[in-house]
Parts: structure tokens; sequence; C-alpha cells
């Protein structure tokens, strides 16, 4: 995080005063203790869940959940793997994930370009129509959005249900709409801010309009592109709402909407809980370590400079 | 759903230097503009038919009664399902009152100690990246995921704070998340765990974008650390403020996960957003009922919504 390249270098020199540098010290004493207690309090749940998994049931029956005694294998999670079917739900999110992803890129990067680098009439209206949708809360749309995916004929070669309900398509469609809005504000800040002499001179050259936006704007806006790209993928990957709006069958389900009927499927087996849980966060937790510099830089992109 | 919200969008425009606006439209030839309207027409499209018109629907919907079975059974109803929710539907007024503290709750406990986690962490301390990873780590993590890792926590016999607390297997042990007198605290202290990381790295990013030289004219001037920051540091932070309040009241508003993970929003965790959902899934549709419920919804987010683009957009351009 530290080295966020969108924000400010901070603390360039240490100007203090000797005495209140003192103090400073000391104060860091309690700061640590304060740390450790809380990041304690905030790991306890998750590895509460992994201890959990890797204990199987008969032992904890035996010995009680709250205990060190027994086996510790990996039994729950090839269980819990088996019998949810979790494989098909990953399956399902890499299906719905990856579609999102790119054609949210695609146009909010194309309507952030027009937004930023052109001024014509209802440029800035419309930015703010796309960053308004973004920040409704779901449920608003949720109804006349069922409403028209169901009545909303698809021939049947497409969708076995004939309609847009219990399709891949409703899903994917809904969240890039709604992500657009999020993508376009935070492109067209970083797109503003590139210097205009780059696209006159293309334009003096003679490049069109989208020679510009392919060959120049977009491989400058590569860092932003990276940050919003690993933030969306995390969201599609996380979201619960839409998928168990429109998708009926289990089969279709991508794995966040279909953990919901990990409770249903292992009754009060709480270590498959564990196990299930467990592997629903090994993807999310990869794409932490492998970009954590990228979901923070999205996180904060627009907060910055931008 | 709660993580859309991240538009921790910037309104630090006033920073940027005004665009200059070369290539005016003027300049474009005729295939220019064409190919213009149509990187303009496709999102602005999606978002036409995906967005604002549903959400016109919405509103239209509200006013009608129907079961969605089919398009020629929608009956017009006036005000009656506004009429219904007010008065006749029993979990209305406690999920308006669970949403109000929903938003206190985050504002006054999750959001400040976010806060002040940033504050810690930005001293320079030993082992920042460390800390900052693992007060991170549950913003990365679904909300139904978080529902069910708590609910490892929270359970009679098998969860780790009744066996903590010595009530496991007993005629005392507490059903954090079924008990209706508390359970809305449980899960509020669910969503914290997910909500301060949040806060703490915008209010990172915002804590080292502050002028340094602004520390030590405090300093010099004889500013203690407190005053320094309340003083100085936070209200220099105004643009992330006006952020991360805006999205604690849109968080509050959309909560609805967690409490569905738990037991659909019922049984003392009803919230508007659940009473949506339930009145629009499974048998016995209430399309109407749904709709003005959504209605409602959409009102107030308007509020913040409004203040934030008003806010975002004001140095016209």
């Amino acid at each position: 995080m530290s080295s966020n390249t969108l924000v400010t270098p901070d603390h360039i020199a240490d100007p203090i005063p000797v005495e209140t540098r003192g103090r400073a010290k000391r104060r860091h004493g309690g700061t640590h203790l304060i740390l450790i207690a809380l990041a304690v309090m905030w790991l306890i749940p998750l590895l509460w869940t992994l201890y959990t998994a890797l204990r199987p049931k008969a032992e904890t029956d035996k010995y009680g959940y709250f205990s060190v005694g027994g086996a510790y294998n990996f039994e729950n999670f090839s269980k819990a793997w088996e019998q949810a079917g979790l494989g098909t739900y990953f399956v399902n999110s890499v299906i719905i994930t990856v579609p999102t992803v790119l054609l949210t890129l695609l146009f909010a990067s194309m309507m952030a370009f027009a937004v930023s680098r052109f001024s014509w009439r209802f440029n800035v209206t419309l930015l703010i129509m796309f960053t308004a949708g973004n920040l409704l809360p779901p449920q608003v749309l949720a109804a006349p959005l069922f409403s028209i995916f169901k009545f909303v004929p698809l021939p049947l070669s497409i969708s076995d249900s004939g309609n847009f309900l219990n399709t891949y398509y409703s899903v994917i469609m809904v969240n890039t709409a709604f992500q657009i809005g999020f993508c376009t504000f935070v492109l067209s800040n970083y797109m503003k801010a590139l210097p205009h002499e780059l696209t006159e001179a293309a334009l003096v050259d003679g490049a069109g309009v989208w020679k510009q936006y392919y060959s120049i704007v977009m491989p400058l806006c590569r860092p932003a592109l990276a940050a919003l790209g690993t933030l969306e993928v995390i969201f599609i990957y996380n979201e619960f709402f839409w998928p168990l709006l429109f998708i009926q069958s289990g089969s279709r389900l991508p794995i966040t909407t279909g953990i919901k009927n990990l409770q249903g499927q292992f009754l009060n087996d709480y270590n498959l809980i564990a196990a299930g849980a467990t592997f629903t966060i090994i993807p999310t937790l990869i794409i932490y370590i492998m970009l954590q510099r990228h979901f923070v830089a999205g996180l904060t992109l627009g907060a910055s400079k931008g | 759903m709660s993580t859309q919200v991240a538009s921790p969008a910037a309104a630090s425009r006033a920073k940027q230097p005004a665009p200059r606006r070369g290539g005016g439209s003027h300049k474009l030839s005729a295939g220019d503009k064409g190919v213009l309207a149509v990187m303009v027409g496709i999102p602005t499209l999606i978002q036409l038919i995906l967005v604002w018109i549903p959400m016109v629907l919405s509103i239209a919907l509200s006013f009608t009664k129907w079961n969605a079975l089919a398009l020629s059974d929608i009956k017009p109803a006036g005000l009656s399902n506004y009429d219904f929710v007010l008065n006749n539907y029993p979990p209305f007024w406690p999920a308006v009152e669970h949403n109000i503290i929903w938003l206190l709750f985050l504002a006054v406990v999750a959001t400040p100690l976010g806060l002040f986690l940033a504050v810690l962490l930005d001293q320079n301390i030993r082992g920042s990246r460390f800390y900052q990873s693992v007060f991170f780590t549950p913003v990365m993590l679904s909300l139904p995921l978080i529902a069910i890792i708590w609910q490892l926590m929270y359970a009679r016999n098998e969860g780790l704070i009744n066996n903590v607390l010595g009530t496991a297997n007993g005629p005392n042990a507490v059903d954090w998340f079924g008990d209706s007198s508390i359970n809305l605290w449980a899960a509020l202290i669910a969503a914290t765990w997910r909500h301060a990381g949040y806060i703490m790295v915008l209010y990172l990013a915002g804590l080292k974008g502050i002028d340094p030289s602004l520390r030590e004219a405090a300093a010099i001037d004889g500013a203690s650390s407190g005053q320094t920051f309340f003083r100085v540091v936070f209200p220099s932070m105004r643009p992330i403020n006006i952020v991360v309040v805006v999205i604690t009241i849109i968080e509050a508003l959309r909560a609805f996960d967690i409490v569905y993970i738990i037991n659909r929003g019922t049984n003392g965790l009803e919230l508007i957003g659940a009473l949506v959902v339930q009145n629009l899934v499974g048998e016995g549709q209430v399309i109407g009922v749904g709709s003005a419920l959504a209605v409602m919804l959409l009102v107030v987010s308007l509020v913040p919504i409004t203040f934030y683009l008003a806010r975002t957009f004001r140095r016209g351009d």
C-alpha cells in the first residue's frame, strides 16, 4: 500500500522538534499495543474458520469445538467441495466475472474518453447521471429488471427458460450497467489529467477519434485500468444480489450467491460450512496477495488526484 | 452489494487544471463524429435500458397491484401499496428503525474506528504494512461470506464466543444471530469488521496526501498532537470526509446481504432492502408492495447522492 503510486509521497523529512519526537516515541509503544490487540481481534474470525475446517466432525463432537484434541486433516474440504458442488459455482463465477469486467472497462473507457477529451453539450450531465446510477441501492431497480427479464423473450436455443431469467446474460448485463457509472467517473478524471497536447498533436497528424482513444489515451490509462480491473474483479466476484434475483437454478449460481445454500445443505455441520467458506476465500486471497497494490489504488483512485 | 458504493471518487477537482478543450467538435470530421456518437451511445443506451428506465418503472409499479404472472394482470392501485406498507405491514417500522440504527452504528462506531486505525497506521510505525493487510482483509470478502464466518463465531454450541464465555452447550448459551433482542447488534459487529477496514484505506490515502508543512506549522505554533489532528489535519481532508460520509450513509441504506444470509431479514433483522427482496422473490410475489418499499429507499437515497454529486461536480465543467 505504501507503494501506491497514485498517492503523494509522505513524510519527506522529519521536521518535528526533538522533544516532540521523544513524546512520539513513547506513544508508539501504546500504539503497538492497541494495534496488536485490534489485529488479533480482526484475525480471530478467520483463524477460527480455518481451525474449525481442519478438524473432522467426529473429533469436535468428542472434544468440543473449543479444544485442541484430536486429528487435523483436509477431509472436510474434499467433502464440502463434492457435496456442495463448489466446482460448478466457481466456474459460474468465472463465466460471469470475466465478461462483466471486460465489458465494463471497454464501455466505461469509451464514455470517459468522450466526456473528458471533448466538450459537447450534455457531457457533464451524462457523467452526473452515470455516477448517480452507480450509487443507487440495487433494490430500487430489482422489480422492473426482474419483470423485463421475465417478459422479454429469448430464443430457446440461447436460453432454456425462453427469457432472460436463469441466464448468465441477465447477471452480466446488469452488473455491467451498474459498474459502468463508477468506472466512467474514475477514468474520466484520469483522462482529464492527461495533457491535451497529446491528442492535439495526433489530430494534427490526421489521427481519427478512434485512433486517439485506442493508440494514445488507452495505453496511458494502463495504471488506472489495472487498478479498476482488479477492483471490479473483486466486486463482481463478491456480488450477491443480482444472481440471487435472476438465477433460480442452483447449477448456474456463482459462488458468492451459492454459499447461501451451505447452511441448508450442511445443516449444523459447522466443520463443513467452515471448509466451504474457506474455499471461497481462496480466490480473493490470491488476488489480494498478487494485486493488492492495484486493488488499494483502485479504492483510493478517485480520492487522490485521479 | 455494499461494496459497490466504492465511488471513493474524488471530489478533488479543484486541484485539477481546467482541461483545455482542444479539438473542439467543430474540427471533427463527420466520420469522427460518428465514432464519438457510438462511443457515447452504447454506454448511454445500456444505462438507459438497465438503470434509468427501470428506476422510472419502479415508481410506476409502486402504484399498481401485480403478482408478476402476466403483464395483463397489472392493475392500477393508486396509493394503496403505500397505505398498506405504512399502516398494515408489520415489518415496515421495525425495518426503518433498524436501518437508522445501522446508520448510527456505522457513523458512530465503524467509521470512526476506521479513521482511528488510519491515524495509528499513518505514524510510520514498524509493521504498518502487516497491520494494514490484517485490517484490510475483510474488505476483500463478500458480505455473505462475512455472515457465514460470523455465524461460526456466534453459533450457540459450536461458536467460539459462547465457548469462550463458557455458556456453550448450556441453558445460558446465547443465540447471537437468533435472539431478536441482540441479533441486530451481532450483525452490526460483523458489518463493522469489514467497514472499518474500508474507511481505513480511504483515510490512509487522505492522510498521506496532506502537506507536511501543515503539521510543521501547527507544531511550531505549539499545537498538541490532538489539536493538530482535529483543527488542522482532519479539516484539510475535506474531500475524503465527504466521500466517507456518503459511503457510510449509502452502505447503511444498502445493508442487506448479511441479514439475508442469517435469516432473510426477519425476526429482529428487518431492513428495508431485505423487505424489498422478500416481496419480489419466491412465491406470492407482491410487486406493488416491493416497489413501494423500493421507491421509499430511492427517495431517501437521493439525499446523499444529490449532496455528493453537487459537491463533486460543482466546479462547473
